[in-house]
């Protein structure tokens, strides 16, 4: 079986065909479907937040059976995640992906729930500390992508779960909780 | 009913009259009647299609069944068609034009060559009348032509130079010149031993115009002897010479339509005409094809077969839409690619996905999938067609494309065999894990 890095790969992975844009309409969608699925489950184990359309991505190349995926292809099968909001576009040209396999709002609640197993229903943290601080080791909060946790957190402060506020450091910023 | 007066004539599958060896159309005419005036008990005959050949007046109705003939042979006298009119202007300027033909007849009344009666047959011309002029014109002249008496001694003359040429100023019939001229040119050397006469051919166009019936006769008397000579000396003669006199034979086979429709010949009935004949053509190179051929090599083959009376790509598109119009076993099709084939009816692509199917099946084919080349090999037809049926086989879901450095590739369609909700999953027994397992075997 193949691997790439710690990652089982599925054996269609190298099946020349999926990585040719299928023209026939049954058979793309579901290339697209498993497109999607082996791009979220590859994000969510490796912890990849960002994928860059021109730079090189281990998913879209396959050195085995020397096949690479268009630009083309790259970009139907983000935007088909980006219409299922599984992802995001970060800006107008389609360069840059934001992987989303939590929601947003799945993000949200496991804030909350980290910040009660840990007790600090009334405390201050600075957003780095919950990136890569002692508390959130071991949880899936534990080098989360800096932009999808700045979404999370102005969403709970939308509800009125915490307040952000300018840290001391200029490049750094705290969180207020009051749950 | 009719066959007790006129001798009947045979037809081909589309309707087109079976011509007998040597016997060129002249002239072709719709809406012509057949009346005998002496005779009470003749049919009616109307409407049908009338077809001047140099040996005979044939008579086809619409319904393309049964066709009847007249032999010139037998006519011994052709009225001109103003004489008997002359009685009333009037009724000139409104009736059909008519021309009246005396022929010989048995004592009963049936027409025959060289029978003691005589009788006179009217022909009715229903159409417009600028055609009749050219049309009395045309059968004059193959009646005075006389091609039918050459007919006999030039097929059995052991000469080349004797047939039609021996007429000499009896050549008022224009022959129709067959394509042997382009084949000719390549095996002159092989023929100039043959006959002195055949290099005059060559020397200018009306010459050779003059010789084309002799030469379609040498082309076929050189492929008797090439077959009786493989025969002979099988023992002795290698291998490469073998192939060039089967190369030669081919040649020889695909020369002659002895008798193209033209323009000239059919006049408005010329597309109808032309379309029956192609259906008659196609039947031999698409049973060798395989139920299939490219519209391009049709018309290759078929401009080849006639000669020097071409016809446009837009006469030859013209006549295919025509078969839809009549009983005829082929038909266009064209392909979403835009690609135009002619086909049997009776072909079915349903085979021909199958032989696809077992092709992608085999461990090689799993593997490294399949081009249009691998398939055109197996499938015995050109890649240009092989091609559009794996586009098909792709269309209807049983393959999927490989597009890469390497080039075109078809692999069986293995996207519906996987499942979602687990990507690791392979199910005993099924394509995907014969493709999984010819996969890893390869590593």
């Amino acid at each position: 079986m193949q691997k790439l890095g710690d990652f089982k790969m599925p054996n269609f992975f190298n099946y020349p065909p999926y990585f040719t844009l299928q023209p026939v309409k049954d058979t793309r969608e579901k290339q697209i479907q498993l497109w999607k699925e082996l791009i979220l489950d590859y994000c969510r184990t490796q912890k990849f937040f960002i994928i860059e359309l021109e730079k090189e991505f281990p998913l879209f190349t396959n050195p085995v059976i020397e096949r690479s995926l268009s630009h083309e292809a790259r970009d139907i099968f983000l935007s088909a995640l980006v219409s299922d909001g599984r992802a995001e576009w970060m800006d107008k040209g389609h360069r840059k992906c934001l992987i989303l396999w939590h929601r947003i709002q799945d993000w949200a609640d496991l804030i909350l729930r980290f910040v009660k197993d840990n007790g600090l229903e009334d405390s201050v943290m600075t957003v780095e500390e919950i990136r890569s601080g002692t508390e959130s080791r071991g949880t899936e909060l534990h080098g989360i992508d800096r932009t999808v946790l700045m979404r999370a957190l102005k969403l709970l402060e939308h509800k009125g779960k915490l307040t952000i506020f300018k840290g001391t450091s200029a490049d750094d910023e705290g969180v207020k909780f009051s749950i | 009913m009719a066959g007790k007066w006129l001798p009947a004539a045979e037809l081909t599958g589309s309707g087109r009259p079976v011509l007998h060896t040597g016997e060129v159309e002249c002239s072709l005419l719709s809406s012509v009647d057949l009346e005998c005036e002496e005779n009470p008990n003749f049919p009616l005959f109307k409407s049908g299609l009338l077809i001047v050949t140099t040996h005979r007046l044939l008579w086809i109705p619409a319904s393309s069944t049964a066709a009847f003939a007249i032999p010139l042979a037998a006519v011994s006298h052709i009225f001109s068609s103003s004489s008997s009119a002359k009685k009333s202007m009037i009724k000139t300027m409104f009736a059909s034009p008519r021309v009246r033909i005396q022929v010989s007849a048995t004592p009963e009344g049936r027409v025959e060559e060289g029978g003691s009666r005589s009788v006179v047959i009217t022909l009715v011309l229903r159409g417009k009348s600028d055609q009749s002029d050219s049309f009395s014109g045309k059968l004059w002249e193959a009646w005075r032509g006389r091609a039918w008496e050459s007919a006999g001694d030039s097929g059995s003359s052991s000469g080349v130079g004797g047939g039609v040429g021996g007429g000499g100023g009896v050549m008022s019939v224009r022959m129709p010149v067959v394509g042997v001229s382009g084949i000719l040119r390549k095996e002159q050397e092989m023929w100039e031993s043959t006959d002195k006469s055949l290099q005059d051919a060559f020397q200018d166009l009306n010459a050779l115009m003059s010789k084309a019936k002799e030469m379609v006769m040498l082309a076929e008397k050189m492929r008797l002897k090439l077959l009786s000579g493989s025969n002979n000396q099988a023992s002795a003669a290698n291998d490469e010479e073998m192939g060039s006199k089967e190369e030669m034979q081919d040649w020889l086979l695909s020369v002659g339509i002895a008798s193209p429709v033209t323009k000239e010949s059919a006049g408005a009935l010329y597309h109808q005409q032309l379309s029956r004949q192609l259906a008659d053509f196609v039947k031999v190179p698409i049973e060798r094809a395989g139920g299939m051929v490219n519209l391009i090599d049709i018309y290759c083959l078929f401009n080849r077969a006639r000669g020097t009376e071409l016809i446009s790509p837009e006469d030859l598109l013209q006549a295919c839409s025509l078969w839809e119009k009549f009983d005829v076993p082929v038909m266009l099709r064209k392909f979403d690619s835009g690609v135009m084939v002619i086909q049997s009816k009776s072909y079915r692509d349903e085979e021909v996905l199958l032989r696809i199917k077992s092709l992608v099946l085999k461990p090689d084919a799993l593997r490294t999938g399949i081009s249009a080349s691998d398939a055109a090999i197996t499938l015995g037809i050109a890649p240009a067609m092989a091609k559009e049926h794996l586009l098909t086989a792709e269309t209807k879901g049983l393959l999927c494309r490989d597009v890469s450095p390497d080039g075109f590739r078809f692999y069986v369609n293995l996207f519906q065999e996987i499942v979602l909700d687990d990507l690791f999953l392979v199910k005993d027994h099924g394509t995907y894990s014969a493709w999984v397992s010819a996969a890893v075997a390869s590593r």
